[in-house]
This record gives C-alpha cells, sequence and structure tokens, in this order.
C-alpha cells in the first residue's frame, strides 16, 4: 500500500514538471516545447526558446528543490522538538535568512533587485542568508545543550525572530525607498530568481541538506519516543541533535536565499505527509515529505503563473491558502486528542 | 546483578542521596520505594546512564557501569520510563521494533531474527492481538505493556522502569506488577522499578528497596518486616503496618 502511494506521488510530480513546463505567462504549444528540449529551435518564435530554457526549467527545478528543502526541514524540526508546530519560520531560522539579506539589500541603497544583480551581488545576498541563517542556527545549537526543554527552544525561536524583526524594521527604516521595495518583492516568495547557470549551485546545496536528512533516519525515529529513550537505545543524542540543526539550517538558508521566506510549506507538507502515509517511520515519512513538497511547489508555481498579464502572484501569497487549512486541523485534531 | 557501592547520586554539586549500597539479584523482581523527593527517579536516572553518579561505583556483573559504551550500556539496560511517548501514526509493533535499534544497521532495517524477536516480546507480555493498532488508540495499560514490550525486544539482562504503574487502575496496576514478576522469573531478567503502591510491592515484588532520608536499607519484604524496617519506613505518617498479613492501617 505505502509503496503504491509512494509511486503515485512520483507519477504526480512528474505530471508537474511536465505542467510546470507547458503552462506559463506565454501560451507555447506543447509541440514547440517538446522540440525546444529536444535541442530544436523554433524559427518562427526564438525568444521561445529563451523562455523555456531560461525560465521555465529553471523555474521549475527551482520549485521542486524549494519544496523538498523546506518540508524536509520542518519535518526534521517537528521530531526534533517533538512539536507539531515547528517549522523553519517558528524557531526564526528564516528569519536569520531574512536579517541577512535586508542587511545586504537595504544597507547596499536602492536600486537593486534580485534579477538585476551582478553575480557578484547576487552571490553576496545568497552569503548573507546563509549567514543569517545559521548563525541562528549555530545559536540553537549553543541553547539546545542549555535548553534542553523542547518548549523552552520554541520560545527562544520566537524571541529570535521578534529581535530579527526588530532589526529588519530598524533597517528598512533607514533605508531607501527601492531598498525597501526590493526587499519587499523579495519577501513575497518567488521561484523565478534563479537563472540556468546559477541553478547547479542551488541545487547542489539542497540535495546536500536532503542527503543529510536521508542518513539521519535511524536516530529520527528513535528520536519520537524522547531523548531518554534514545539514548537509553545507544542514539548520540549530541551529535543528532547537532546534525539535525545543521541540516535544517543549509536547507532553509539554501531556499531563503534563493526564493526569499516561503512560508507555511515547511509547517504544513510534514502533516499532508502523515495525513496521506499514516504513518510516523521516517524510513516513508521522508521520502513522502520531500514528495509532497516538492509537488505542493510546483503546484503553488503553477498558480502564481495564472493572471494572464504575464504578472507572477507572489509565492507567499498561494502556500497560505494550502497551509492555514492543514494547521487549523492539525490544531483541531490534537484536542481531540 | 547490579551492585552499588557507595553511590553518591545528584546534580552537578548538589547530592540527592549518598552512601547507598545495595545489590539488584537476576531472576527477581525488585522495587523501590518511597516518598516523593526523596531521590527515586534520581537513582533510577543513574542506573539508566541518563546522569553519572556523583561518587561511588555500580557494578554490572562485577564490571564498572560508567567504562560501559553507549552500545554496551543499549544492549544491558532496557528502560521504561513515565513520559509517555506523544506519537500519533505509529503502530504498536512498530514502537516494540524501535527496541531492536540496538542490533539493527545504518537505517534500521528489522531482519528476520529482529521480527521473532518483536513477535516473541509481544506474545511474552501478552500484546500480540494488539499489533496493528496505533500507539494512540491504546489505553494507559495497554501502552504501558508496548513499553515493556520494546524493552524486552532490546534483549537486555537488565529492565528498568519508572513508576510503570503510576497512571494504571488498580486491575491494570496489579496485572502490570504479576507480568513483571513473572519476566523476571521466567526469563533470569534482572526487573527493578520504582513505585508508590506499597502493598502492591510489598505482595509481588522479590526484593525492597527503602529509600529514605537516611539512606537505602534492601532485602525480602519478610526481612525487612522482621527487623521493623518496614513500619519505621511507614509509621512516620501516621500508618501502622501489620507485619503479619502484610497490611496497612491508618492509626
Amino acid at each position: 500500500m505505502k509503496p503504491l502511494i509512494l509511486f503515485s506521488l512520483i507519477l504526480t510530480l512528474a505530471a508537474l514538471c511536465v505542467a510546470n513546463l507547458l503552462w506559463g505567462s506565454l501560451d507555447i504549444p506543447a509541440h514547440a516545447v517538446w522540440q525546444i528540449l529536444c535541442g530544436e529551435d523554433i524559427a518562427a518564435h526564438p525568444s521561445w526558446r529563451f523562455i523555456i530554457m531560461e525560465n521555465r526549467i529553471p523555474q521549475m527545478a527551482t520549485a521542486l528543490f524549494c519544496g523538498a528543502a523546506l518540508s524536509t526541514s520542518g519535518l526534521l524540526l517537528q521530531t526534533a522538538f517533538r512539536n507539531p508546530l515547528a517549522g523553519p519560520s517558528i524557531l526564526g531560522i528564516d528569519s536569520g535568512a531574512n536579517l541577512g539579506v535586508a542587511a545586504v539589500m537595504l544597507c547596499l541603497g536602492g536600486g537593486v533587485t534580485l534579477g538585476s544583480l551582478s553575480l557578484d551581488g547576487y552571490l553576496l545576498v545568497i552569503c548573507a542568508a546563509m549567514a543569517g541563517a545559521l548563525s541562528i542556527m549555530a545559536l540553537l545549537v549553543m541553547l539546545s545543550s542549555l535548553l534542553r526543554s523542547p518548549v523552552m527552544l520554541l520560545i527562544t525561536g520566537v524571541i529570535i525572530s521578534y529581535v530579527t524583526g526588530a532589526l529588519i524594521s530598524l533597517l528598512n527604516f533607514s533605508a531607501t525607498e527601492e531598498g525597501v521595495h526590493s526587499y519587499v518583492m523579495w519577501g513575497m516568495g518567488n521561484f523565478s530568481g534563479i537563472s540556468l547557470d546559477r541553478l547547479p549551485v542551488y541545487v547542489a546545496l539542497c540535495s546536500a541538506g536532503l542527503l543529510l536528512s536521508v542518513l539521519l533516519i535511524k536516530p529520527l525515529d528513535t528520536l519520537l519516543l524522547g531523548d531518554r529513550y534514545a539514548t537509553n537505545l545507544g542514539i548520540r543524542i549530541r551529535l543528532t541533535r547537532n546534525a539535525l540543526l545543521l541540516c535544517t539550517g543549509l536547507l532553509t538558508a539554501a531556499t531563503t536565499a534563493f526564493c526569499g521566506p516561503v512560508s507555511f510549506l515547511g509547517l504544513a507538507v510534514p502533516h499532508i505527509a502523515r495525513m496521506v502515509m499514516r504513518t510516523s517511520s521516517h524510513r516513508i515519512l521522508v521520502p513522502a515529505t520531500m514528495l509532497v513538497g516538492a509537488c505542493l511547489a510546483l503546484l503553488c508555481n503553477l498558480c502564481s503563473t495564472l493572471p494572464s498579464n504575464g504578472s507572477l502572484i507572489p509565492i507567499n501569497v498561494i502556500t497560505p491558502l494550502i497551509g492555514a487549512p492543514v494547521i487549523l486541523y492539525v490544531i483541531l485534531h490534537s484536542r481531540k486528542q | 546483578m547490579i551492585e552499588l557501592k557507595n553511590l553518591s547520586t545528584g546534580y552537578g554539586r548538589h547530592t540527592v542521596s549518598a552512601n547507598l549500597n545495595a545489590t539488584l539479584q537476576s531472576g527477581r523482581l525488585t522495587c523501590l520505594l518511597g516518598p516523593n523527593g526523596v531521590g527515586k527517579s534520581t537513582l533510577l536516572r543513574t542506573l539508566c546512564g541518563f546522569q553519572p553518579p556523583l561518587e561511588g561505583r555500580m557494578e554490572m556483573d562485577g564490571k564498572d557501569m560508567a567504562q560501559l559504551s553507549r552500545k554496551e550500556m543499549s544492549r544491558s539496560i532496557g528502560v521504561v520510563l513515565t513520559e509517555r511517548p506523544d506519537v500519533t501514526d505509529m503502530r504498536a509493533s512498530d514502537m516494540v521494533a524501535l527496541g531492536r535499534t540496538p542490533y539493527t544497521g545504518f537505517w534500521g532495517t528489522l531482519g528476520t531474527e529482529d521480527r521473532n524477536r518483536v513477535d516473541e516480546a509481544m506474545q511474552l507480555v501478552g500484546i500480540a492481538h494488539l499489533a496493528h493498532r496505533m500507539i494512540h488508540t491504546l489505553s494507559d495499560g495497554e501502552r504501558q505493556k508496548v513499553m515493556i514490550a520494546k524493552a524486552l525486544a532490546q534483549q537486555t539482562p537488565v529492565i528498568l522502569l519508572d513508576e510503570p504503574t503510576a497512571f494504571l487502575d488498580f486491575p491494570s496496576k496489579v496485572e502490570t506488577m504479576r507480568l513483571l514478576h513473572r519476566l523476571a522469573h521466567e526469563s533470569g531478567k534482572t526487573v527493578f522499578l520504582s513505585t508508590h503502591d506499597l502493598e502492591t510491592a510489598i505482595q509481588l515484588s522479590d526484593d525492597l528497596w527503602l529509600l529514605s532520608a537516611d539512606g537505602l536499607e534492601s532485602g525480602t519484604a519478610d526481612s525487612l518486616s522482621a527487623d521493623g524496617s518496614l513500619e519505621r519506613f511507614v509509621s512516620c505518617n501516621g500508618i501502622r503496618f501489620d507485619a503479619a498479613r502484610k497490611v496497612f492501617y491508618l492509626s
């Protein structure tokens, strides 16, 4: 039964990938898309090739990896802190990335949007986001040995979000109008910011994080019982916890830097995966979460191209529509138990 | 067999109990009794290896337990804790299977041997019929049995339980104690548990450890009531112990 569901998830993913290549703001007929993918040129519409290769393919890959990465990150955090409402945003990890990005965008002044930045400037934004997210992770790792209780760590995450939020407000206050605008646009979430030549870096970072999460499957299962039971079963708690935090930090930083802070996916997808698979075993949940996350992100990306005038709806307008009902369901469901 | 030699337990500079000397015998059920806050849980946590002893030694079959590796510990001591694992969507058999973690490989895949052990453990505890039920649909008593089966699947010579009967109704309390008694005798395991149920403990355990502010006294229920230790142990609370009938009266 479960392999069958996983298989149908893979099929759905493949279908959504194809759909993402076929549909976009501009109508390109399916046979033309196929021709372009096969390496042929369409003489009548030379721009189509550019749209497919430089726009739709990277956007599809970005959405796919962003969904998988954020969802996996959420699953790991929920297991690590044994809290169904944990997620990259709740622990303040993505607000750390936000702060890094805000510092670069707002301090460098106006005029720069992610699209128009040179490669140097682009890398700078990414490095800043990584630095921000990983320093928050480092802080959480440091505190995880001091604050053993999951509740305390969650509170810490909330406080971190407040502090970084305050710093970002301060940066916004003193920044130019253009700077604030480009930062706000980035903050709405976007799968179209990565071009084909920058894609490998992003894919490599996400893959590294996803691979690390797969390696943690066995200790993750024992963590479901709590730290003491896991210790008794021979698991190195400190090492596992630190590996988990590093992994979630990497996944969150990479996606936030490249796509902006995409909300709700990290929190909601693990719950959807649990509902679909009816298990809490990570051997099934980790791949299922990656697949569901990738599917949902691709679906959101499709929805974002719905306006016919060629503009894109920000991703963060769509994700809460999926995320909020799931979270409500989780809260109501857990109260029933 | 576990021996405590001048063991002191506590946290950092704060000593909870000092100079504990006692022996846990294999094939016997031993109950740890004591008022709240006297250090029962601290002693159990120290025995489980969750916190280091402040002084003294704990020896398992003559070997210093502090020297055991994490892997050796996980194959020597199985635990059942008071904290209820708050998991949903996990079958009882999967929970029991987690007890095989010290024996499975990198991915935690169960082999035939592991599956057999899991089935065996569930049969011993009498929960084979619950194998496919989800953990969150079980009653407290059933869930406690699943955790005991998990500890059995871990195939450790020693099983330590922290107040395993605390949240159970009276019939389940007796049933669980009987089960542990049977397991200790049939499998030759060392079974040690902390509890507040004096009468059940006195009637169903082989040995008693009485932990009080004055220290630790151990022995069989008969020897402890004969030398008046049990009477002293409870009398402070205005309770009288009838040594002959092994029951308590409010005085």
